[in-house]
This record gives C-alpha cells, sequence and structure tokens, in this order.
C-alpha cells in the first residue's frame, strides 16, 4: 500500500510534466491539424534555457535566495522559449499554411532535427548536471518505507495546478481563447468574422511554448541533469498522451498526461523499467483500438 | 506577380526597419542559449561563460541578410548578395585580425559577388516576366532519360574504379552509390505505403530493423545463407506490416502516423532490452559477409578474385553490393510501377484520394490497406536483410526513428508517389549529408578548433525545412495517371491527394 502510495505521488509528478508538454501539442493540432514535431524539441530547449539562466543568476548576479531564482527562472524560460516557437512559426510553418498536409509535418520534423543539434554545438554534448534544489523531504506516512514526498514534487504539482488553472482562464475567459476556439472550429468562418487568424496562431504557438517551458524547468529541477537528445522521448511521451487524451482536447491531453506518468511508474515499480516505454505505448495502441478518436476526443465526422 | 510596379521597388527604409527588427528578435533568441555557455569546471561543477562574440556575429548575420533580402527582389539576386556579403564581411575580419594575406582578396571577392547581385537585381526587375516555354512531348523523351540513367547506374563503379584506381573508388561506391541506394530502396518501399495508398508510416524503421535481424540472427545461429535469408526477411517483414496492420485499420491520419511511431518505438526497446533474443545493445557482430552466389570474396585460392584470374582487392565486394541493391532497389520499383496497372494497384490510389467513395464503390479497404503495409514492409525487409550483409554488424542505434523521419522526408521531399522523384531526393538528401563529411577544408579558415562534423545534422535539419519551403508539394509535382481515357497526360500535384490514412 505505501509502495502504491508513493508511486502514485510519482506518477502524478511525471504526468504533470506530460500534460504541460502535451497541451502544447493538442493545441497546434487542434488549430491547424499539425503534428508539430518539433514540440519535444522546444521542450528540451526550454530545459537549457533554465538551466542558463539559473546559471547565471547564481554564478554571475551572485542570488542566493532560492524561490526568488525559481520564480525568475520558471518566467525567463517562459519568455525567451515563447520567443523561439514564434519565430520557429514564423520562419518554418507560416509559409506552409495552406499547403499540403505533409508539408509542415516534414518540416516540424527537419525543426527538430535542428534545434537538438543546435543546441548540441552551442552548448556541448555532455550532460549537464543541475545542482540540487528543493530537496527537502515531507514525509506522508511513519516508518522505514514511509511515504514520503520532496518539496520538489510539491513544486511541480502546484506549479503545473496554477498554470493549468491560469491557462484554463486565458482559453474560457478572454478574447484571445474565445479567438482561439473559433479557429479551431472554423479557421475560414473565424476570419470572416474579423478574427485574425494569423496572430492567433502565433500566439497558440506562443502559449504552447510557454507551457513547455514550464515543463522544461520543473523537469530539469526534477532530474537535476539536461541533455541534448531529452527531447525526443519526453516529447513523443506527450504526443502519445496528447492522442490518447483525444488530440484536440485540452482537458485530453492533460489526463493524457497524467495517465502515462502513472502507467509508466507503476509498471517501472511493479514489473520492469526496461519495457516502461513499451507499457505506454501499448495502452496507446490497445484504447485507440476500442476508442479511435482517444479518451475524450470528438470522433471525425467526414461530410461527403 | 500582379502586384503594382512600385511596390515591387525595394525600399530602403521598410528594409532598415525590417532588418531591425530581425536582428532584435535574433538578440532575444540567442540571448540565453547562445551567448551563455554552461561548462564544466575542475570539480565536476557546472558553470557559465559569457560567449557574447557569438550572439554578435548571429544578429550581425541576421541584419545583413535581412536588410539585403530586403533590398533585392529577385531570389537569385539575393541567393548570390547574401554569401557574397558574408564572404566580404569574413575576409575583411581575417584581413584586420590576424594578418591573413588572402584577407584583401576575399574581400574583394565578395564586394564583387555583392555588386553582381545589385546589377543582375535590377536587370531582372526591369526585364519582362519569361514566358514558360511550351512543354515538348515528353513520353519519349522521359523513357530516353531513364534508359541513360540506369545505364550510367551500371556504369558508375566501372568509371569510377577506372578513374581512382581500387582504393579511390571505395569510398565513392561505398558511401555514396551503397548508401544512396538502400535509401531508395527504402524510400520507393515506404512510397507504396505513403505514396500510394496514402497511409502516414512514421515507424517504417522498424520493418528494416526485422530484416535486419532476421539475415543477423538466422545466419549466425542456424548458418543460413543471404540467399535464404533474403526472402525469408521480407515474408517476415510483411507478417510484421500485417500484424501492425490489423488494429490500426480503423484509424485515420494522425492517430495512424502515432501509433506506427509506437511501434517503431516499442521495436527498438525490445531489440534494446531482450538481451538473450538481441544482445541487446551490444548488437549482433561478425555477421557472415556477402558471398557471389556462394563464392566468398576472400584472397583464398577458392575465392571470387581466384576464380576469374583478378587480382584479390577487397573493391570486388563492394561492387558487388553496390549491384546487389541497384537489383533490389530495381526490382522494388518495378513492382510497384506494375502493381499500379492492377486493380489493387489503382485501389491504393483511389483510397488516398477517397476512402468513402472507395467504400460505396465496393473496393475492399481492409484487404487494400493491409496489402499497402504488407508490400512496403515487404521490401523494408529486404533491405533490411541487405544493410545487415553489408555492415557485418546490427546493433538498435541504427533503427532510431530519424531513420524513419528521413526516409519520410525522402518520400515527401520526392512528391509522394512520383518513382524518379523519390530516387532524387534520396540523391539529394543522403548524398548531401555524405558530402556534408568531406569539410575538412573549413577547418583552414575557421581554425583547427572548428569541427565541421558538428554541424552535418545541424545543416541536414535545415535543410529538409529550407526545401519543403521551396517545394511543399516535392520536386516532381505531377503525376502520371495509371489509367486514361485516351492519351496519357500527367496531372498537377494540385489536384492529387495527400495522404491522409
Amino acid at each position: 500500500m505505501e509502495n502504491f502510495l508513493q508511486q502514485l505521488v510519482n506518477g502524478l509528478t511525471l504526468g504533470s510534466i506530460y500534460g504541460l508538454i502535451a497541451i502544447g501539442y493538442t493545441m497546434v493540432f487542434g488549430i491547424i491539424g499539425m503534428v508539430n514535431f518539433a514540440h519535444g524539441d522546444v521542450f528540451m530547449l526550454s530545459a537549457f534555457i533554465a538551466l542558463i539562466i539559473f546559471l547565471a543568476l547564481t554564478q554571475l548576479l551572485g542570488l542566493a535566495s532560492m524561490p526568488v531564482a525559481f520564480l525568475i527562472v520558471l518566467v525567463a524560460a517562459m519568455a525567451f522559449t515563447a520567443l523561439w516557437n514564434w519565430a520557429i512559426e514564423r520562419v518554418a510553418y507560416r509559409p506552409l499554411r495552406g499547403s499540403f498536409r505533409l508539408a509542415p509535418l516534414i518540416s516540424a520534423i527537419g525543426m527538430s532535427i535542428f534545434l537538438s543539434n543546435f543546441v548540441q554545438v552551442v552548448q556541448g554534448p555532455r550532460n549537464k548536471p543541475v545542482p540540487p534544489m528543493f530537496t527537502d523531504l515531507i514525509h506522508l506516512t511513519d516508518g522505514p518505507l514511509g511515504v514520503t514526498m520532496s518539496y520538489k514534487q510539491i513544486l511541480i504539482m502546484a506549479v503545473t495546478a496554477a498554470l493549468l488553472l491560469g491557462f484554463w482562464f486565458v482559453v474560457q475567459k478572454t478574447a484571445l481563447g474565445r479567438a482561439q476556439r473559433a479557429c479551431e472550429q472554423d479557421r475560414k468562418m473565424a476570419s470572416l468574422l474579423g478574427v485574425d487568424v494569423d496572430r492567433t496562431i502565433s500566439l497558440t504557438f506562443v502559449i504552447g511554448a510557454a507551457l513547455a517551458a514550464v515543463a522544461g524547468t520543473l523537469y530539469m529541477l526534477y532530474y537535476g541533469v539536461v541533455n541534448f537528445t531529452d527531447g525526443f522521448t519526453p516529447g513523443v511521451k506527450a504526443f502519445t498522451a496528447a492522442v490518447l487524451g483525444g488530440i484536440g482536447s485540452l482537458p485530453g491531453a492533460v489526463i493524457g498526461g497524467l495517465l502515462i506518468g502513472l502507467i509508466e511508474t507503476f509498471w517501472s515499480a511493479y514489473f520492469s523499467s526496461d519495457y516502461k516505454d513499451v507499457a505506454a505505448f501499448s495502452v496507446l495502441a490497445v484504447t485507440l483500438i476500442f476508442m479511435p478518436s482517444g479518451l475524450l476526443g470528438r470522433p471525425e465526422v467526414e461530410k461527403v | 506577380m500582379a502586384a503594382p510596379l512600385d511596390q515591387k521597388r525595394p525600399d530602403l527604409s521598410r528594409a532598415l526597419v525590417d532588418a531591425g527588427f530581425a536582428a532584435l528578435v535574433t538578440f532575444g533568441l540567442s540571448f540565453p542559449i547562445l551567448a551563455l555557455r554552461t561548462e564544466q569546471d575542475m570539480q565536476n561543477r557546472l558553470i557559465v561563460e559569457p560567449r557574447w562574440s557569438w550572439s554578435v556575429i548571429a544578429v550581425m548575420v541576421v541584419f545583413c541578410a535581412r536588410l539585403l533580402a530586403g533590398l533585392l527582389s529577385d531570389w537569385r539576386a539575393r541567393a548570390l548578395a547574401i554569401p557574397g556579403a558574408l564572404i566580404a564581411v569574413f575576409g575583411a575580419h581575417m584581413g584586420v585580425t590576424q594578418a591573413l594575406t588572402h584577407g584583401a582578396g576575399i574581400t574583394a571577392l565578395g564586394l564583387a559577388l555583392l555588386i553582381g547581385a545589385f546589377a543582375l537585381d535590377a536587370r531582372l526587375r526591369d526585364a519582362p516576366a519569361p514566358v514558360a516555354a511550351p512543354r515538348a512531348e515528353r513520353a519519349d523523351r522521359s523513357r530516353l532519360i531513364s534508359m541513360a540513367g540506369l545505364a550510367a547506374l551500371f556504369l558508375f563503379p566501372f568509371v569510377m574504379l577506372a578513374w581512382l584506381g581500387p582504393q579511390g573508388s571505395l569510398k565513392w561506391i561505398n558511401n555514396y552509390g551503397v548508401q544512396i541506394l538502400i535509401y531508395v530502396m527504402l524510400g520507393w518501399g515506404l512510397n507504396i505505403v505513403v505514396g500510394l495508398a496514402g497511409l502516414l508510416d512514421l515507424g517504417y524503421v522498424a520493418f528494416y530493423a526485422v530484416g535486419a535481424y532476421t539475415y543477423a540472427l538466422l545466419s549466425t545461429t542456424f548458418g543460413l545463407s543471404f540467399w535464404i535469408c533474403l526472402p525469408l526477411a521480407g515474408v517476415l517483414a510483411a507478417f510484421w506490416g500485417v500484424i501492425l496492420g490489423f488494429p490500426v485499420l480503423r484509424l485515420r491520419g494522425d492517430y495512424l502516423a502515432i501509433v506506427t511511431l509506437a511501434f517503431g518505438e516499442i521495436i527498438r526497446v525490445v531489440l534494446i532490452n531482450w538481451t538473450d533474443f538481441s544482445n541487446g545493445y551490444a548488437g549482433i557482430s561478425s555477421i557472415p559477409r556477402v558471398t557471389f552466389f556462394g563464392v566468398p570474396f576472400t584472397a583464398a585460392d577458392d575465392g571470387f578474385a581466384a576464380m576469374l584470374g583478378l587480382e584479390f582487392t577487397p573493391i570486388h565486394r563492394t561492387i558487388f553490393l553496390y549491384f546487389l541493391i541497384l537489383c533490389l532497389a530495381l526490382l522494388t520499383n518495378v513492382v510497384t510501377l506494375r502493381l499500379r496497372a492492377l486493380p489493387i494497384g489503382r485501389a491504393w490510389e483511389a483510397l488516398r484520394e477517397d476512402e468513402i467513395a472507395c467504400r460505396s464503390l465496393g473496393v475492399n479497404t481492409v484487404n487494400t490497406k493491409l496489402t499497402a503495409f504488407a508490400l512496403g514492409a515487404m521490401f523494408g525487409g529486404f533491405a533490411g536483410a541487405f544493410f545487415a550483409v553489408r555492415q557485418n554488424f546490427v546493433s538498435p542505434e541504427s533503427f532510431t526513428f530519424i531513420e524513419s523521419a528521413t526516409i519520410l522526408a525522402i518520400v515527401v521531399l520526392g512528391g509522394m508517389g512520383s518513382q524518379i522523384g523519390v530516387a532524387l531526393a534520396a540523391v539529394a538528401m543522403i548524398g548531401g549529408t555524405e558530402i556534408l563529411r568531406e569539410l575538412d577544408f573549413l577547418k583552414q579558415i575557421f581554425g583547427e578548433s572548428f569541427d565541421p562534423a558538428q554541424y552535418r545534422m545541424l545543416i541536414f535539419g535545415l535543410a529538409m525545412v529550407v526545401m519543403m519551403i521551396w517545394k511543399p508539394r516535392g520536386l516532381i509535382s505531377s503525376r502520371t495517371p495509371s489509367i486514361f481515357l485516351k492519351k496519357r497526360t500527367a496531372v498537377a500535384g494540385s489536384l492529387v491527394r495527400e495522404g491522409r490514412g
């Protein structure tokens, strides 16, 4: 039982990170119907940006207070990653808008290869270890096998929850969110009704990147090490999560992320960690066989 | 372009504002990741060092390029001017800082290019738009071209051998000839699935892996020869294609893409972790080499060279491998072309165009999709067996997602369904990355610490983006219909639907 609770805590932490990345996939897919393959690498880039800013703050500027540093790192990583994704959309995807469907996909794959190799060239191929932060533990139950929760985990879940709330507010209540949902339903109609479609799509990429940057910062904090290859596997897992939850559906992405995180953690704990990826992908395949449009996705109705 | 003439005239102030904005964005992009470098110090702690010069260079390059692009209206002039400006600045920099004697010469060359570009732009701007030349009768010509191409392919190793000798030609036949032909074959195999049937497959490398491991395991454990393993590899890969095909038949588009991607990853993870079966990361080594239908390519008395009375060199094996993959690739091509004329091939293309119409007209979509998957997988399996016999070594490292992505990029860049387009795209992408290995001369310019190999994949990724933007529909975007009323005419690519799954 204690092991179960402990794994639940670990799984939810991992799932929060996946969920944050998955939102970026699902939003972009919802609005322009494109699988943004570079999103995993944008996440990796954001982890590097967070790492560099953290080091610059603590070493060059001599900031000693961890919570303040974390807050600055989070905001700065969100801003810089958002700028990156904005530029990527502008350069690599916008010229292909309205072109045939696989063209942006290939462009995104090229961008993904570019980003990971770019980071390798400018920051070096080695693992980058981060000094540990927020390592204190809280004992939820007593005993030698007691369930513990580190400050890191609490921080990750709290930040994820807060940002998801903020994000939900933006999508549901603001003009931008309305424009975004309108574009998702019918881009042509939205533009006829005065929605600036290009701007909305740009902002979608910006929001997706900001959430990925949150995930990147938390990932760096949680694992304590980043590498230029770290984009691919979390990216694919998050994409899997988005599809599992029903691609295009925002709550679906979060639920899918949490599910994938839990599946992976429980599989590693009870069976073997070697095959945790196989477990996650198999669950996806089985789910799709019985629910072809994911857990919360709308079934695709094709009009003739 | 129907734009008014005065809009075509470049405007200095607008170009300046535009370039300034781009430079500002570049500074923002480069600030944390480029301007600060993380490095491990003696105590293995990570420290950060400022490196502003890189950021400044990036900003300057973007500013100049953007400014020139704004001032020049024709893309040819831009393509001339931007490298020209870079060369000029670089030459001046070298001349001043390192007292390089060629500095002035390089600067002059760059300036000449720059001036030439402006002159070209002025001329092109005033010139009337060129009228498209009427298309000649293409059927005869394309047949002639393909025959000539085929002859060139068959002669290629001998020409290389005669020209560069056994030592010098090895690299060209192996790294360029064989390597490119493997991707041509993989591209043609995937073209059946993506280009003809319109099913987006992101895990094609799994079948390649199945073929490679089939030969590797059967030959090392049971001692079976390559010629027995080759069909077995194809059959097993096709079998896996059907296994994968069944559950995903109901899925459409991107759901299909993620499941195929997941399948590719599952195969790779299993190969890594199931050590008893596949020897894990270490892979399987000392796989038997290819033989000339039983005659080994060795210096021994019963070897190939002794049998034909030639002097032994390892190039014989390479040339044999070249012809082997050439024949396999041509087999893929011929089978695909013939199948296109059969009802099943037409059903694939009909499925790509409209699945609902297909169903209403009584096409069995299940069988159609499964055959496409199985046949595509079979050719992937053949290519995999060839890969194993060529390398004598297989490991899961060779079957990553990047491979699938490269093959898919070749298919899409080639123009989805065009056989010759796929071959051209394979030459461009694989040949291009191989050429990037040869950039050692850049060390003389940028100094010894500059390692061009690092930039290979970087340029590869960037080239993928640029080529897609340049030709979103692929190199050869027109199609020749497999069935026609009276006269065979090419169909523009924009009239053809894409792979939707």
